[in-house]
């Protein structure tokens, strides 16, 4: 059987070969110095951990309700009218997923029909596209390199046709990190709902905001019944691993898409779920302690950044920057297989988020203070090889 | 608690124009920040933490948790004893506590015997100690915050989106 034609010729064309390549030379090599990992350095709070201990101990290891344990969906609903002043049902407008990867992989195959139209801001996350495709959709970029980052509501304005069904906004963004203030919010709503758009919000790094308070976009005048709100557990506590998500959204979409979580996930592990509610009862200053912690390397990394040569913009919240690597004369892939064999650090190449990103490195500052160190001196030195060999 | 101090008592190390970048103040102002701190007696003294049970060739040390019931004096309560107790130097720490007893030690010494020999010609002789407990301390788990083993080894994939 010749196997490559076995494969769905939508799945053959998924992810740039390039940069998969050089993720396994960075698995590959031992003493780097990361500031390519997208999770953050900390260890999920003992406290958590211990009631996922527990609740094995007790004989916890069933199925859940297919949407959730309803104390969880209890506690994920007090907590955003507590953050946000939202008010989201438990019963029926919350559904937990499997990280937000899940929920927005259900949103998607639950929304789109052939040909359908989603907006996405570019630099973004690296499965929206793929995904929207995926599901039969149209991933359409809108570019916003010129803007520092941000989306500005006249471009959006302009991208709309009658075959966008929906937006994906991701704020704090991975991997640029900027976000957005209310007002700057409101004015996107405003556009999504001249034009009656649905808006798929990712706000998984919605507490790790620096500057000003994070605005949810439900909780904008006017929005809560055109938005699908996306967050989860990995990055406020640290519990990638643990895949625990959820989203928040109109009855209707929510229902539909527990049709397709319940065929192909049926419920997320109990465990998890568990450690899940723990973190949303007892959680909270550890949340804060770890963002003031990000807080400080964020301003470290970015003034680093900047006096050694690297053009960076001063992100608002999650813990990545994306800095500019034009003025070394290298592409992003070149540029991180170079710094990754001569000085052993690694950046995530622009590319891997955008074609038009090939002057871009993504930095995480989910490291430690001393790995930060080093590695900006390893960068400084890498930097003066390169303008002294020119 | 001030940021500063904060960032210190996580590393000691941390040099203020560090700090400075970190906090976007000026290094000056850190530097001036932290001499006040130290002049004021806020912050005593930078010490490293050294896990000893590792170190197998210098002279190993035993500690010792030690409770001591003492007859308060007049006016002074238990503060002019409690002087006389801990300026031994084999007194690492001690604490005026409620309950069953009123202080309590932690005094370290090369062997069992340096410490016995404290407790019988040292402490219990004393005028106002009316009786001492002495615990042997077989083993340290962690101590001020820092657990007491190696660093584990990164567990998370050195790349990710």
């Amino acid at each position: 059987m010749k196997m490559k034609s076995i494969i769905s010729k939508k799945v053959e064309q998924m992810q740039p070969s390039g940069i998969r390549a050089f993720f396994d030379l960075v698995l590959g090599m031992k003493d780097v110095i990361s500031l390519g990992v997208g999770e953050p350095d900390f260890v999920t709070p003992w406290q958590i951990r211990e009631a996922g201990i527990y609740s094995l101990e007790q004989g916890f290891t069933s199925y859940t309700s297919n949407k959730g344990l309803y104390k969880l969906r209890l506690g994920i609903s007090r907590y955003l009218k507590n953050k946000y002043g939202l008010e989201y049902c438990p019963d029926e407008e919350i559904l937990i997923t499997v990280g937000v990867s899940e929920g927005m992989d259900l949103a998607l195959r639950a929304l789109i029909n052939p040909g359908d139209k989603i907006l996405i801001p570019a630099p973004s996350y690296v499965s929206y596209g793929p995904i929207t495709e995926l599901a039969g959709g149209e991933a359409v970029c809108i570019d916003t390199r010129e803007d520092g980052f941000k989306l500005m509501p006249e471009k959006l304005n302009k991208a709309i046709d009658k075959k966008v069904k929906a937006i994906i906004l991701n704020y704090p963004n991975n991997p640029t990190g900027v976000s957005y203030t209310k007002n700057e919010l409101e004015r996107i709503n405003k556009v999504l709902l001249k034009h009656n758009l649905l808006c798929i919000s990712d706000e998984i790094y919605g507490d790790l905001t620096y500057d000003y308070e994070h605005t949810s976009f439900p909780s904008l005048p006017n929005a809560k019944n055109h938005t699908l709100y996306l967050n989860g557990f990995s990055k406020s506590y640290a519990m990638t691993g643990w895949r625990v998500g959820f989203v928040c959204g109109p009855r209707e979409i929510i229902s539909a898409m527990t049709k397709i979580h319940q065929y192909t996930i049926m419920c997320v592990p109990i465990t998890s779920q568990m450690a899940a509610c723990e973190a949303l009862q007892t959680g909270r200053a550890q949340v804060e302690e770890m963002k003031r912690e990000y807080k400080r390397r964020r301003e470290f990394i970015v003034d680093k950044l900047n006096s050694i040569g690297l053009d960076c913009h001063r992100p608002e919240g999650a813990f990545y920057v994306l800095p500019s690597i034009k003025r070394t004369g290298l592409g992003a892939l070149d540029f991180a297989q170079k710094l990754l064999k001569e000085e052993k650090v690694a950046v995530v190449p622009g590319t891997a988020f955008g074609s038009n990103l090939n002057d871009y490195v993504r930095m995480s500052y989910a490291t430690n203070f001393d790995n930060l160190k080093e590695g900006m001196n390893r960068i400084d030195n890498f930097l003066k090889r390169i303008r002294r060999n020119r | 608690m001030d940021e500063i101090l904060e960032i210190l008592e996580k590393d000691a190390r941390t040099v203020p124009e560090d700090i400075a970048k970190i906090l976007k103040k000026k290094t000056q102002n850190i530097s001036a920040a932290i001499k006040k701190y130290e002049k004021e007696g806020v912050i005593l003294r930078y010490k490293t933490v050294i896990n000893k049970e590792l170190i197998r060739d210098t002279d190993s040390s035993v500690r010792a948790l030690i409770e001591v019931n003492i007859t308060p004096q007049k006016d002074v309560g238990f503060d002019r004893i409690a002087e006389r107790i801990y300026s031994f130097p084999e007194v690492t720490s001690c604490y005026l506590i409620s309950g069953t007893y009123d202080l309590l030690l932690i005094v370290e010494g090369k062997d069992l015997h340096t410490v016995s020999r404290f407790v019988s010609e040292k402490l219990s002789p004393m005028e106002n100690v009316k009786g001492t407990v002495t615990h042997f301390l077989l083993k340290k788990y962690k101590e001020d915050g820092v657990v007491l083993k190696l660093k584990e080894e990164n567990k998370r994939i050195a790349i990710s989106y």
